[in-house]
């Protein structure tokens, strides 16, 4: 019997069981935008799927209350089920397509692919400056060891490729979901869609008293963590920004003081990706096995600790100035960066603009009362739909 | 389990009427104890299968529309159940449950908010957030938190009694290190006995064999039984229950609400022989489908078969099985083991007799058959649109109402009508009190929301004293 045999099963398919038994019950229609969303539906393809995969944000409340998990012989378990499917996503969707394949449930090719940065950037950075220049004191800073042009021209590139990686990717998801060209997209539902976003809306369990993780009492703070993490990195990202308009629209070089605007931006940012990071990472381990995915524990534990350790090693280079292990830190520094570029578009990274695209339908939805993705048998009558919502006893 | 602690307040039953009285005893200042029958993730009984509660109020609130007032309240609950009902407890209830979503909220419990201008249950039922196991979560929390002691796996099989007081329980399975736990007052909320067959093959005879049961597997009335045998008064007969007909392919047990079929309106409905019944368009089917269970129940092997043709898809919620399908009404006949030309004739029988009219789910429409046997008043149409489509239907059993008697402080009552010294019984244990026969969608909740919340005090004003 389908309904009650999981195992082996393809992870659509099993998606497409859970969301049959949760659109029969619909108790959780309060948590998240996912029940409304999935309430619009009568079956579920596999565009639909990925829709609402991505739409969850694995609160963990679906899960803890419902009365249809293991040991029920439904198993229904969204979370766990969803973050397999996203994982699925980021790999279908991904431009390159091997890249999508390389990185397909094994998060130790980011580790792997980050090492390898890092042993690349030494190596080279030794050989260009050679070894007796590469452990001096550099009163000049960074661009003693490395020359600015080729930390611009590398990470230029990498930057670019990331970018058009990440465009292809959406572009892909986007129109598997049926969405409209952009400019077709209203501009208050692509608010809403950022607003949803940048707030983490879907993370107050529906009550605003957080999320039901990393165990069954709600809490804040994932949420918290996950905005140190987020507004750290985007600190950072605005660090370097004004760092690149400094050099090249002012022709002010690097280093800057610790009261200058880069600094002050990317120290601030910083700590966030220090504490943030590392919150979630004490949370993933305290986390209830149940409800996770333990496949994607490993892609998301190795962004983690990347943008910990980008964060770490940048931090403790600002501290190194001057010192005999500048050469050595600023490598490290950089390969983890590389790393961590490298592997944004395909790893856990790519989660955010998945997620946005996602929220963009679901208010595009929410604003047309039909659903986006293409129908394949006759739409609900949304009258019935919405008038059976509330009859059971 | 220690034997030589003795408990303020015994709680026997871990579901939404235990929990609550074991808070409200926990915040009197008395030291509870629970006792559940099943394990840690099946615990809260049929309450963590349920979705709102029925509450008056007297103007709408953040998670109630308008205003349900105790006039229309009882009146509601008179005509469902014709009477049997105990007047003064009914109203004392009804009138206290204007506090329950406010108690629930102050103890971690969520509700979604009110969906304004719905015909439907929103005016008068409060829905959980997150269904009824959320509920359970909180209020197992709120009591942990209260340092309430919590036992799983802890089923009572026995009680001892001296001079007409409770003493102690004695607990675990058969086969397993038994235990006593002792205290100076029982609340009994172990529920009715939905989940034990024999009991209800000896009230229904040999059908009972074929209903499925809705809720938990450990509602076997082991505790019921004792309290009877001890002398408590029995309220209710065996054979009054809520029960409903859902998809025959269920579990037999916790297969919950998920399980229900609601097109029966839509369609027709006929038995093993391929005949119809009952009139499929009476009454809305919020209002009529706690009437198909017994229906269902009196047809050859408990088994009957809703059909439906592709004008009602998409008109109501999608059940949980796939239903069988077939572009001709014989083809489906053989997939659902009927015989095809018995099937044929019925539903053009059905189709030649249906009226013109405008169909109009959301009213009591004028389409309607006429001429036949068993007349379908509302929203019939004539079932002529492949494909078709069939979902088996059986009864399935909500829960019972036998019970014992109780009186307006939750004591439970002995058969001489006098309140028993120690004990207290709150939730469907004594439902039958309010609920003779019949049901009000919610009020299961509200009655061990009320009575839960009256036996907690009264039990720890008892022990206190
Ligand atoms: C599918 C379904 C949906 C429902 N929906 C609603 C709804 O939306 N609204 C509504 O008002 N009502 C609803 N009901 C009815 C509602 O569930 C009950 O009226 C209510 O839950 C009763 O609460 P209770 O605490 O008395 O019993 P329960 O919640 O059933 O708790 C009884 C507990 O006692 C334990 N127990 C049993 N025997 C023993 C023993 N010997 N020793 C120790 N422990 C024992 C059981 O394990 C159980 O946890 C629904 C019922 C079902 C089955
Ligand atoms: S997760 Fe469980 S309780 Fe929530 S809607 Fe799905 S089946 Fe229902
Ligand atoms: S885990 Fe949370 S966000 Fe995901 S579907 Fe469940 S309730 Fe919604």
């Amino acid at each position: 019997m389908r309904l009650t045999d999981i195992r082996d099963q393809d992870v659509l398919d099993e998606a497409e069981r859970i969301m049959t038994i949760c659109n029969a019950c619909r108790y959780c229609e309060g948590h998240c935008a996912v029940f409304p969303a999935m309430e619009r539906r009568l079956d579920f393809a596999a565009p639909d799927l990925e829709y609402l995969a991505n739409l969850c944000h694995n609160c963990g409340a679906c899960y803890h209350h419902c009365q249809y998990a293991e040991p029920h012989d439904f198993a229904v378990n969204v979370p766990r089920t969803f973050a397999k499917l996203r994982k699925e996503t980021y790999a279908a969707y991904a431009w390159p397509a091997f890249m999508g394949r390389v990185f397909h449930g094994n998060g130790t090719w980011v580790a792997a692919l980050a090492t390898l940065a890092l042993v690349v950037f030494i190596a080279g950075t030794a050989l260009i400056g050679g070894p007796a220049d590469f452990f001096a004191v550099h009163p000049e800073g960074f661009y003693g060891v490395i020359p600015h042009q080729v930390m611009a021209g590398l990470f230029g590139l990498v930057g670019l490729f990331v970018l058009l990686a990440l465009v292809m990717g959406v572009v892909r998801y986007w129109r598997a979901l049926g969405l409209p060209a952009p400019l077709g997209v209203g501009g208050p539902q692509v608010l809403q869609a950022v607003r949803d976003a940048l707030t983490l809306k879907y993370l107050d369990g529906g009550a605003g008293e957080g999320c039901t993780y990393p165990g069954e009492r709600p809490s804040l703070a994932r949420r918290r963590f996950h905005h140190l993490t987020f507004y750290g990195f985007l600190l950072c990202f605005a660090a370097t920004c004004v760092g690149t308009l400094y050099h090249y629209g002012f022709g002010w070089i690097a280093p800057y003081g610790y009261t200058s605007l880069p600094k002050i931006l990317g120290i601030s940012g910083g700590i966030g990706l220090l504490i943030g990071p590392a919150g979630l990472l004490w949370l993933k381990h305290k986390a209830d096995p149940a409800a996770v995915d333990k496949d994607s524990g490993g892609m998301d534990r190795a962004f983690l600790w990347l943008l910990l350790l980008t964060s770490a090693t940048g931090l403790a280079l600002m501290l190194a100035k001057g010192t005999t292990l500048l050469g050595t830190l600023l490598s490290i520094h950089l390969g983890i960066v590389l790393g961590l570029f490298l592997t944004l578009p395909y790893g856990k990274f790519a989660h955010g603009f998945y997620r946005l695209v996602a929220l963009i339908a679901h208010a595009l939805e929410t604003r047309h009362g039909a659903r986006m993705t293409p129908a394949p048998a006759a739409a609900p009558d949304p009258e019935a739909a919405a008038s059976a919502r509330r009859d059971a006893a | 389990m220690s034997e030589t602690t003795v408990f303020d307040v015994l709680v026997i039953g871990g579901g939404h009427a235990g929990l609550t009285a074991a808070v409200c005893a926990a915040e009197a200042g008395a030291r509870v104890c629970v006792l559940e029958a099943a394990p840690h993730s099946h615990r809260g009984g049929n309450s963590r299968h349920t979705r709102n509660l029925r509450a008056m109020h007297e103007a709408p609130t953040a998670v109630l529309t308008e205003a349900y007032l105790e006039e229309e309240y009882w009146e509601d609950l008179q005509r469902v159940t014709k009477g049997r009902t105990d007047e003064a407890l009914a109203r004392m209830t009804i009138r206290r449950s204007s506090e329950s979503v406010g108690w629930l909220g102050a103890h971690g419990v969520h509700f979604q908010p009110a969906l304004g201008g719905t015909l439907h249950l929103g005016r008068t039922n409060a829905f959980f957030m997150g269904g009824g196991k959320a509920v359970m979560n909180a209020l197992y929390r709120a009591a942990a938190d209260l340092g309430v002691v919590v036992h799983y796996d802890a089923p009572v099989h026995d009680l001892l009694f001296e001079d007409g007081f409770f003493q102690k329980a004695l607990v675990g399975r058969e086969g397993t290190q038994r235990s006593a736990v002792k205290a100076k007052t029982l609340i009994a909320a172990a529920g009715g006995f939905e989940a034990n067959l024999e009991w209800l093959t000896e009230a229904w005879g040999e059908v009972a064999r074929n209903f499925l049961i809705r809720g938990t597997p450990y509602n076997r009335g082991a505790l019921l039984k004792l309290l009877l045998d001890k002398g408590a008064q029995q309220i209710g007969d065996p054979k009054q229950c809520h029960a409903v007909a859902i998809d025959g392919r269920a579990p037999k047990f916790d297969g919950g609400i998920v399980t229900r079929v609601d097109c029966v309106s839509l369609g027709v409905v006929v038995n093993t022989l391929s005949e119809r019944f009952y009139d499929e368009g009476e009454d809305f089917w919020p209002k009529r489908y706690a009437i198909w269970g017994r229906l269902v129940a009196a047809q050859p092997d408990q088994l009957a078969h809703v059909i439906i043709d592709d004008k009602a898809t998409g008109r109501f919620m999608p059940p949980v099985f796939p239903p069988e399908r077939a572009g001709t009404i014989a083809e489906l006949a053989v997939k659902i083991g009927l015989e095809p030309a018995t099937l044929e004739r019925t539903i053009s029988e059905f189709n030649a007799a249906v009226r013109p009219g405008t169909f109009d789910h959301t009213a009591l429409d004028d389409c309607r058959t006429e001429g036949l046997a068993v007349d379908k008043s509302h929203w019939a149409q004539a079932i002529d649109r492949p494909p078709f489509r069939a979902y088996a239907l059986r009864p399935g059993i909500t829960f019972t109402y036998l019970g014992v008697g109780v009186n307006a402080r939750a004591q439970m009552l002995m058969a001489d009508g006098k309140p028993s010294a120690n004990v207290f019984a709150a939730g469907e244990i004594m439902a039958g009190n309010i609920l003779g026969e019949g049901y009000l969608a919610g009020i299961g909740m509200t009655i061990g929301s009320v009575f839960g919340r009256i036996a907690g005090k009264e039990a720890a004003a008892h022990a206190l004293n």
